[in-house]
């Protein structure tokens, strides 16, 4: 079946995407939203599925009276999107594939907008991989989408807004926090209260959920990390560790000990480049931004003609800001497709680039909270596993690296890292700051190579029915 | 000044430089990539005389036994794995080619018998039931590719082989008694008394440096590989027509190729998959063992194959520059590369081949079929 003609292929419902359909398609384009989910929102808005009631405590959330706001805008203006479908590849002209409902779909858009957001990282340590252990984003999603709790006691670690939003989310739900274990300073979040001086309501949020932990008496331990976990009798126990400005763990043998049933952990966000690594993009580091970015000018355009990247996926700079990085990015593919003269074109980008400027503020200090430290890297014990898919430990990576991989591509061979079904998604940032380790530096160590499927499908999606004669069986090799 | 230098890091050129060290030279191997990086980590991994052109089945046979040895000789070994080889037949235009093609093969000494359906699913109880032949090899097998330059450069740094990457060569200047290589970015040149070109698909550049026109054509063949999977299947499967390589590794991944074609070129590399060329490629392996449709496709890539226009190996002297040397462009070159680079490096160090080389001058000035 030959790819269906569209002018503005949007990939991603989040903030960053919805908005960026909406724009695109207020200046005339014809536009297309797609999401592996139900309905739009993204992570941060995410919408209940199927079947499933908002929570009584859930429904007065800024967040879900913000997604459902733009849920409601995207069907006024009849934006048509293509919900529950997976996009698996893309082809060098910018042709989609996708998998859905019906069947294998095709469309082959002018321009693309990927505002695919974010992977959470998560700084490996003994017992990450056991069952009872998600990641904080993970955590968000049971909590905003289903109303479920992790556990009922639930140890919250890592870095950055989403420890305090996940604790007190488990305790509006009814859950008990065992400890919140930050690996920020006090002085590290002080830092950031400028930038909120121009987010007064979230800075309100927050002192809120300072309070709400305080009121529950839920130990908050700053520059604490987990050392291991264990499973021990029907729960986990949950060792913590001081660690230094850096992330470094620090010998000292007071750090306490809980038990728990669950543990929810991430280290920050990384940048989803699956398909700008897939078009082969150029990319830069850029650890504030949250790891590998595609290089972008300030409208989201990359170095492939017709590419934009808009949101978080562009680099962290949170949800307020996403929504104007959407904008900027129709508007630029609006004015680059001929729909929109130069002249309105720079009025529009003037006031968007300004408001994105103020909201990215507060995203970008939180972004820093985030970022990879290097001396949690550099922490990580020989025999953690690193890639989780197929089970690669911290040796085995330095052990590639001395014998000679100087680069992602070569130790993905050597040792099968980043070779699992999750394509380096999950361990891709760390594996490179363990391989920065060894030549110098993560532009040296440089990236996976971007390959298709961008999500597993089977051979009997993509083979659709068929009988023998149906497969074109190109003429026979030379004997 | 070395000995040699091989331009080119891969089977071919790796297997060429650790012999030759291994006969008492000073050798560096230079790639502008990293070692094995190309075609020869890239590969299926397939070990089988099935897809092997019949005249290399000799060849073919002793390098099988070296990469099932290779632990013993480079060091480290590749998973190389001796499992059945079986080529199906699902037509009757399908026999007829199994047939004819088992027949020129076991004239070359590979051990293939044409059996019936019963006997193949014995072999392999997985099989879609709608077939009617089989070609059997007991010789079969396959690697994990990804390991090879692993295991070379580990033999090769205890050969005492210089192996140099991330080097890429922009012309080599030839004297009589030696030749400098010179790199592009700056980097010093090098001297050695002989070099070789080992360069795959690029070999048709690397000739054109010491004024030799040889047309040199540019397979892109696309790769499958599923997620771990229950064992599904046992043996290595092709189809009658070669367009079919199948198997599984010992970890539960499936790898689909056999040389559908995708886009790209020698100096783009592989490009992108075409899309017809993968739903061709998925029907004919999930038609072969039907359970395979279950299977999830874990990622899809591109390998470039070389191909000369007698679609036959070159490997030899360069005509007309001396001690200057060419290897490549062997179909399968995979399964024979390591027993290829041992006789390039046995006529190199002035001994007799155990197998005759396939002399490059009859390539000189021949244009490629179709071009």
């Amino acid at each position: 079946m030959s790819p269906q003609p569209v002018d503005a292929l949007v990939i991603g419902a989040g903030p960053a995407g919805a908005r960026a359909a909406l724009r695109a398609q207020a200046c005339g384009l014809d536009v297309l939203l797609v999401d592996e989910n139900h309905d739009a929102g993204g992570q941060v808005w995410r919408p209940i599925p199927p079947g499933f009631a908002r929570a009584p405590s859930g429904a007065t959330s800024p967040e879900a009276r913000d997604g459902d706001a733009l849920r409601a805008e995207l069907r006024r203006a009849s934006v048509r999107c293509l919900f529950g479908h997976k996009l698996w590849n893309i082809g060098t002209n910018l042709r989609a594939d996708l998998i859905g409902p019906e069947g294998s779909v095709s469309w082959q858009p002018r321009a693309l907008i990927v505002a695919t957001g974010t992977t959470e990282r998560v700084v490996p340590f003994p017992g990450w991989t056991l069952p009872g252990v998600i990641g904080l984003a993970a955590a968000t999603i049971l909590l905003k989408s289903q109303n479920m709790l992790p556990g009922h006691r639930t140890v919250v670690a890592g870095a950055g807004p989403l420890l305090l939003a996940v604790a007190t989310g488990i305790l509006k739900a009814g859950g008990e926090v065992a400890a919140v274990l930050d690996l920020a300073s006090p002085g590290d979040w002080l830092r950031t209260l400028p930038s909120l001086a121009s987010r007064p309501d979230l800075l309100w949020q927050g002192l809120q959920w300072q309070a709400r932990l305080r009121a529950a008496g839920v130990p908050v331990l700053y520059r604490h990390g987990i050392r291991s976990v264990e499973a021990a009798g029907s729960g986990l126990e949950v060792r913590t560790q001081r660690v230094d400005a850096d992330g470094q763990p620090t010998v000292d043998a007071t750090a306490p000990v809980f038990a728990a049933d669950a543990v929810t952990v991430g280290h920050g966000l990384v940048p989803g480049t699956d398909i700008t690594r897939l078009l082969r993009a150029r990319h830069r580091y850029a650890v504030e931004l949250g790891g590998w970015v595609a290089e972008a000018d300030a409208d989201g355009r990359t170095s492939v003609a017709g590419l934009y990247v808009a949101g978080d996926g562009a680099g962290i700079a949170g949800a307020a800001a996403a929504g104007a990085h959407g904008e900027l990015a129709a508007l630029a593919c609006a004015h680059d497709l001929g729909r929109l003269d130069a002249t309105t074109h720079a009025r529009e980008r003037d006031r968007l680039q300004s408001s994105w400027r103020r909201s990215a503020r507060f995203g970008h200090a939180m972004g820093s909270l985030m970022a990879l430290r290097d001396g949690a890297v550099a922490g990580i014990a020989p025999d953690t596993v690193v890639c989780r898919c197929e089970d690669v430990t911290r040796a085995e990576i330095d052990a590639a690296a001395r014998d000679g991989a100087r680069d992602m591509n070569q130790l993905k061979a050597w040792t099968r890292c980043g070779m699992g079904p999750c394509q380096g998604r999950s361990c891709g940032d760390v594996a490179g700051a363990l391989l920065a380790l060894h030549v110098g530096s993560r532009e040296a160590a440089g990236c996976f190579t971007g390959r298709a499927p961008l999500r597993p499908v089977s051979l009997a999606e993509v083979a659709g029915e068929y009988t023998y004669a149906d497969i074109p069986i190109p003429k026979a090799a030379p004997l | 000044m070395y000995d040699a230098i091989v331009v080119g890091g891969g089977v071919m050129g790796c297997s060429t430089a650790l012999h030759l060290a291994r006969g008492g030279m000073h050798v560096a191997v230079v790639d502008r990539g990293a070692l094995c990086r190309e075609a020869s980590g890239v590969n299926a991994g397939t070990l089988t005389l099935h897809m092997t052109r019949a005249a290399l089945v000799p060849y073919a046979m002793r390098a099988w036994q070296m990469w099932m040895d290779a632990d013993k000789w480079l060091g480290m070994g590749v998973l190389a794995t001796h499992v059945p080889g079986l080529t199906l037949a699902f037509t009757e235009a399908e026999c007829e080619l199994v047939e004819l093609r088992a027949a020129a093969r076991r004239a070359q000494g590979a051990p293939i018998e044409v059996i019936t359906p019963e006997r193949a699913r014995q072999i392999e109880p997985g099989l879609h039931p709608g077939l009617l032949k089989a070609g059997y090899c007991e010789i079969d097998g396959f690697a994990s590719a990804y390991l090879t330059g692993r295991a070379f450069g580990h033999a090769l740094k205890r050969a005492g082989v210089d192996v140099i990457e991330n080097a890429p060569v922009e012309a080599i200047d030839s004297g009589d008694a030696s030749h400098v290589v010179r790199f592009a970015g700056g980097r010093e040149p090098l001297r050695a008394k002989r070099v070789v070109l080992a360069g795959g698909v690029w070999i048709e550049p690397m000739l054109a440096w010491l004024g030799v026109d040889i047309p040199i054509k540019v397979l892109v063949n696309q790769l499958i590989v599923t997620e771990r999977i229950r064992p599904v299947m046992r043996s290595v499967l092709s189809v009658a027509n070669g367009l079919l390589s199948l198997k599984q590794f010992a970890n539960g991944t499936v790898l689909i190729g056999g040389g559908w074609q995708g886009e790209g070129d020698r100096e783009r590399g592989g490009v992108e998959a075409r899309p017809q060329n993968l739903v061709g490629n998925m029907r004919l392996a999930a038609y072969a063992v039907p359970a395979l449709a279950e299977a999830r496709i874990a990622r899809i890539w591109l390998g470039l194959e070389a191909e000369t226009a007698d679609a036959l190996p070159i490997i030899g002297d360069v005509p007309g520059v001396a001690n200057a040397y060419v290897i490549g462009s062997a179909h399968s070159g995979y399964t024979s590369g390591p027993f290829m680079g041992r006789i390039m490096a046995q006529h190199i160090l002035g001994q007799t081949p155990d197998l005759p080389l396939f002399e490059p001058t009859r390539l000189v000035g021949m244009t490629m079929p179709g071009a």
